[in-house]
This record gives C-alpha cells, sequence and structure tokens, in this order.
C-alpha cells in the first residue's frame, strides 16, 4: 500500500502530464481534470485490480470516466500507471496519434468505456456491475461524474436501476467542484442537497474531502464494506487544483494555457512536488 | 402464402427458442414486456431479463456495459423509442465503440395505427441506417425473423432490429430450404421489366402486386432486402442492369431508409430510375393499421401503380 504522500507525488505528475496534454494540443479541459486527478489516481495506484499489461482481463475492476471530457486525467493516470507511455499525452486531441478528446475504449488501452456524452458513463458503469452480480465474479465497477453532468436526466434514471439492483459492487463518485461552463452549478441549476437525494434514491452516500488521499481510501474502502446497495462518494473538490491561476475559475473548465500560463503552471506544480520530495 | 403473422411474435418466440444455445444472450425491456413479446423469455429466463424501467437512455447504456463484460443484450422497446430517442445513446455507447449490442424497435412505422403519429415510427431506418457499423435488419416474416435473430447472435458488433405490430402472411415460411444470411438478398420472383426491392412487411405486398401485374403482362421481379445495411449492392447493381428501373418499398419515411440506400448506390454506379415507395415526408397518423396503410398507399395496388410510373420513366 503507498501512503498518502507518495499518491500525493504521483497525482501531481499526472497533474504535469495533464497540462503537457492540453497546452500540446491547444484544447482540453484543465479544469475537471484537475480536480478529480487525485481520486483517480488513488483507484489506479491503491484500489483498483488492473493490469496494464492485460488491459482487457476479464477479471479486472472497471472504471468509467463518465466526466469524460476530463480525458487528459484517465490519460495521465493510465500513462504514469504503465497502460502505454507517457510521451503519448503529448497526442492528445491530434490527427497524429490515438489520443482522442475523449476516451476511446477502442485506441487507447486501459479505457474501460467510451464516453464524453454526459449522463451515459454512469448508465455503462450500471451495465458493467450488473454482468459482474449476473455472472458472479468479484471484480467491482468505478465510475466518476460531474456536478454539472448530473443535470442529464440519464443520471438519475441510471442511479434508480443500480438501486433497484443492489449493486453493492458499484461505487461512483460525483466531483462536485461546483462550477460548469457557464458558471456556479448552483445557478445553472442547482441540485444540492446530493446527499439527501442520492440516499433517497437507495445510495450509500459518503461526503469526502476531494483531495485527501486517506479519506479517498478510507470512503473507498467503507464502499467495498457496504453490502445491498451502491455507494456514492461526493467528492468536494477544488477545480483546476493545484494550478494557482486555474483554482476555482469556471473559464479554466475547456482552456488551453498559453505558452506563459502554462510555464506558471507547471513551475507551480514542480514547486508543490519539490516541497513533498524535501 | 404463408399464415399471417407479427414479426413481433416471431420474435417473442426466437428469445426463448435460442436461449439455451446462446448462454451470453441476455434481454432488457423498458416496461413494454407484453407488447415486445419479450414477456415469454422475462418468465421462462427471469435471471437473464432486466427490467429498466420507462427509460430508455438509460437500458441503452446498461447494455453496452453489459455487452463490454462478454454478454449479448437484445435492447427491447417501441421503435420510437429505442431508436428514436435514444438515437444519441445508441450512436456514442453502442455504435461508437462498436459493441456488440442488439437494438430492437417493435412497433415500426405506420402500421402501429390507432396510436398515431406520436408512436408510429417512421425514420428509425433513416437513423440506425446513418451509424457506421451499425447493421440494419427488417425480417418480412416469422422465420426470416428467427433467423435473422439467430444471425445477430452469430455476428459481433451492433444491430438494429426493426419490426412490427401488424400481422401480414408469411414468404419464406413456405420455403423449406430458406437461409437467411446478414445483407445477401432474396430474389423471390424473377422478372425483366422492374424490379421492387422491399423489406419488411412490404415484402409479401410486394410479391401480391407483382402478381398483379403479371396479369398485365408485366414482369416484375422481387427482392426481399432484409438487410438494409449493409445493402446487397451487387443484387441491386443486377437488377439495375437487368430490369432498367426499381421501386423500393418499405414501411417507413422515403427519406433516408432503404429508398435512400438503393437511391444513393444506384445514382452512383447505374444510374437507372428509382422511385421511392413509403411514408411521405410527413407524419403519421389514426386509424387501424390497414387504414393507415392504405392511406399512404402501402399496399399492393399502391406499389403496382409505382412500378408503373417506373416503368414509364425507363
Amino acid at each position: 500500500m503507498r501512503t498518502a504522500k507518495e499518491l500525493e507525488k504521483l497525482a501531481y505528475e499526472a497533474r504535469l502530464l495533464i497540462l503537457e496534454g492540453v497546452h500540446c494540443a491547444k484544447a482540453g479541459h484543465p479544469g475537471g481534470s484537475l480536480s478529480c486527478v487525485d481520486a483517480l489516481t488513488t483507484l489506479y495506484f491503491d484500489e483498483m485490480r488492473v493490469n496494464p499489461e492485460n488491459p482487457k482481463d476479464a477479471k479486472r475492476d472497471r472504471f468509467v470516466l463518465s466526466k469524460g471530457h476530463c480525458a487528459p486525467a484517465l490519460y495521465a493516470v493510465l500513462a504514469l500507471r504503465g497502460f502505454f507511455p507517457k510521451e503519448d499525452i503529448r497526442l492528445l486531441r491530434s490527427i497524429k496519434g490515438h489520443m482522442s478528446g475523449h476516451p476511446d475504449m477502442v485506441n487507447v488501452p486501459g479505457v474501460d468505456m467510451s464516453t464524453g456524452s454526459l449522463g451515459q458513463g454512469i448508465s455503462a458503469a450500471v451495465g458493467m456491475a450488473l454482468a459482474g452480480k449476473y455472472k458472479g465474479e468479484d471484480y467491482r465497477t468505478y465510475a466518476i461524474l460531474g456536478d454539472g453532468e448530473i443535470e442529464e436526466g440519464q443520471c438519475w434514471e441510471a442511479f434508480m436501476a443500480a438501486s433497484k439492483w443492489k449493486l453493492d459492487n458499484l461505487c461512483a463518485m460525483i466531483d462536485v467542484n461546483g462550477l460548469q461552463i457557464d458558471g456556479k452549478t448552483a445557478d445553472v441549476m442547482p441540485s444540492e442537497p446530493l446527499d439527501k437525494k442520492l440516499e433517497a434514491f437507495g445510495w450509500h452516500v459518503i461526503p469526502v474531502p476531494g483531495h485527501d488521499y486517506d479519506a479517498i481510501r478510507a470512503a473507498l474502502k467503507e464502499a467495498r464494506e457496504t453490502k445491498g446497495q451502491p455507494t456514492m462518494l461526493l467528492l468536494r473538490t477544488t477545480k483546476g487544483k493545484g494550478v494557482s491561476y486555474m483554482e476555482n475559475s469556471a473559464g479554466w473548465h475547456g482552456k488551453a494555457p498559453n505558452d506563459e500560463q502554462y510555464e506558471v503552471a507547471v513551475s507551480d506544480l514542480r514547486a508543490h512536488l519539490a516541497e513533498l520530495e524535501a | 402464402m404463408g399464415e399471417k403473422k407479427a414479426t413481433r411474435a416471431a420474435y417473442g418466440e426466437a428469445l426463448v427458442e435460442l436461449a439455451e444455445k446462446y448462454p451470453r444472450m441476455v434481454v432488457l425491456d423498458a416496461d413494454l414486456t407484453q407488447a415486445t413479446m419479450t414477456k415469454f423469455f422475462a418468465a421462462k429466463y427471469p435471471e437473464r431479463f432486466f427490467n429498466c424501467g420507462i427509460a430508455e437512455a438509460n437500458m441503452t447504456g446498461i447494455a453496452a456495459g453489459l455487452s463490454t463484460c462478454g454478454l449479448i443484450p437484445f435492447v427491447n422497446s417501441f421503435a420510437i423509442f429505442s431508436a428514436g430517442r435514444a438515437f444519441e445513446q445508441v450512436r456514442n455507447s453502442v455504435a461508437y465503440p462498436h459493441l456488440n449490442v442488439k437494438i430492437v424497435g417493435s412497433h415500426g412505422g405506420p402500421s402501429v395505427g390507432e396510436d398515431g403519429a406520436t408512436h408510429q415510427m417512421n425514420e428509425d431506418i433513416a437513423l440506425m441506417r446513418s451509424l457506421p457499423g451499425m447493421t440494419v435488419v427488417v425480417p418480412c416474416d416469422g422465420n426470416e425473423m428467427k433467423q435473422a435473430v439467430e444471425a445477430m447472435l452469430n455476428y459481433e458488433g451492433p444491430c438494429y432490429l426493426r419490426m412490427c405490430r401488424y400481422a401480414t402472411e408469411g414468404v419464406t415460411d413456405l420455403m423449406p430450404d430458406y437461409r437467411f444470411e446478414l445483407g445477401k438478398s432474396v430474389t423471390l420472383r424473377e422478372g425483366t421489366d422492374a424490379t421492387v426491392i422491399a423489406c419488411g412487411i412490404m415484402v409479401p405486398m410486394a410479391l401480391k402486386a407483382a402478381e398483379c401485374l403479371a396479369a398485365e403482362g408485366v414482369h416484375v421481379r422481387v427482392i426481399d432486402m432484409h438487410t438494409v445495411k449493409p445493402l446487397d449492392e451487387a443484387a441491386v447493381l443486377k437488377a439495375a442492369k437487368e430490369t432498367g428501373c426499381i421501386v423500393t418499398v418499405e414501411e417507413a419515411s422515403i427519406v433516408g431508409g432503404l429508398g435512400g440506400a438503393v437511391a444513393e448506390y444506384v445514382s452512383e454506379h447505374y444510374p437507372v430510375p428509382v422511385l421511392r415507395h413509403g411514408v411521405p415526408d410527413e407524419f403519421g397518423r389514426s386509424g387501424t393499421a390497414a387504414a393507415v396503410l392504405d392511406f399512404f398507399g402501402l399496399n399492393p395496388e399502391g406499389i403496382a401503380a409505382k412500378v408503373r410510373e417506373a416503368i414509364r420513366l425507363k
């Protein structure tokens, strides 16, 4: 088991890759990638049973990035975990490569479901968990949704279904960073109180400080031990986390930094890594 | 012609008959098991049946997830919902990753009848055909339907299976050696003056039209184009060359469906007159199935008139 500090180092290396990818592509979604990358790192380096040598291993745990626009975060973590070379991140969104702008299960090793159209990934995750129950297999299924994404009604259809089939092998998370493209989620379409709503839908709900590795790990353990219902982690996060000028700014939802801004971001992230290594 | 039976009834039987042979098959429905005929499978194999409630978008996504784990899901609802309401889910969660999901649209076309325009799905063939890698099948009778279901189980990839509510006479039922093959059309009647290319319940009507025309001395080839995609291009080219004009007939919109597929191919490879017979570019209406079909000329007389018109254009 890795220490929280080790996970944090990996997550900050992933942040560097996210920025590198988005900067090379001159497009992409850094804000939400930076808010969910700590949970993703914890999943792939601490929680999930995956095999980079055999990405389609039938016994593996599954992960669906329902907020598919945060592909840079998923690709960065998959690269660090050894599914493909880290240099591939430079092909993000490029016609020259296989690093599609949204997760592509056909061409990107380690991606379990093609996503990008909001609201659809969680349904696929429900299907994966249902298949596990039906076949009597012990793999677990994980998914991350955005707090803007859950404005899509399909998410709530999926929440109902997961509860109907008592999918305790499913652990979903909402990256509650409070912002979406047009501004504050509370203004665009208020969704709180999420805990009460999801509990009413039959889920076991755990509020989690979304950049605290020990807290994420403890919540994942609690999810594993919860029987008879699916678990939802409400990750309270900061959009743009780790890059000073991107934090809590809706403007950085889907925009790439220019060269100068990229240098600032890299120096922010490297400074933090240096602190961790000191 | 064979006994009258709705293709959806044969479909319901096929699921049960094929269940043991294909253990990876699972069935999903959205609260329409009585109408889609999945109720027989649901009763016999409750552990392999998932009722998703009235939530077709989610049902489609669940099927995608099930298929990534090695199962072969059949997703059932009225065509207006499985192919229409959930179109974008079919596109992005099923067709784009080329998953082994079978989308089933029951109650296709105006023969839905009394429920009227909101439930008469005339655009499904066009919509599904527009998706890269999607196989689109519209069987003409019970026998063909059952064989089509098995062919889909043996094919790895996304499929759309269209059926309808209305019972029509069997065609292939009476052909003991009939073997369905995806993408391979069936020439049911030879002729040299014109070719009718039909799918679904328009096939038996096309045969009747050909019979009427034969009495007038007009010899019409009739092709059962059960697979609209991939289109049996060789059969279409042969028909264009040998009969000089084509009439397409489908119980669906003339925009983009079988007629679109044939016209696109013929115009690029061997231009001859192609007339599309189907629901014109308008919505359906309430009435008995027979009355609505008659209203749109989707009957042997309507088909015969279209053939005469095509021959005049040669």
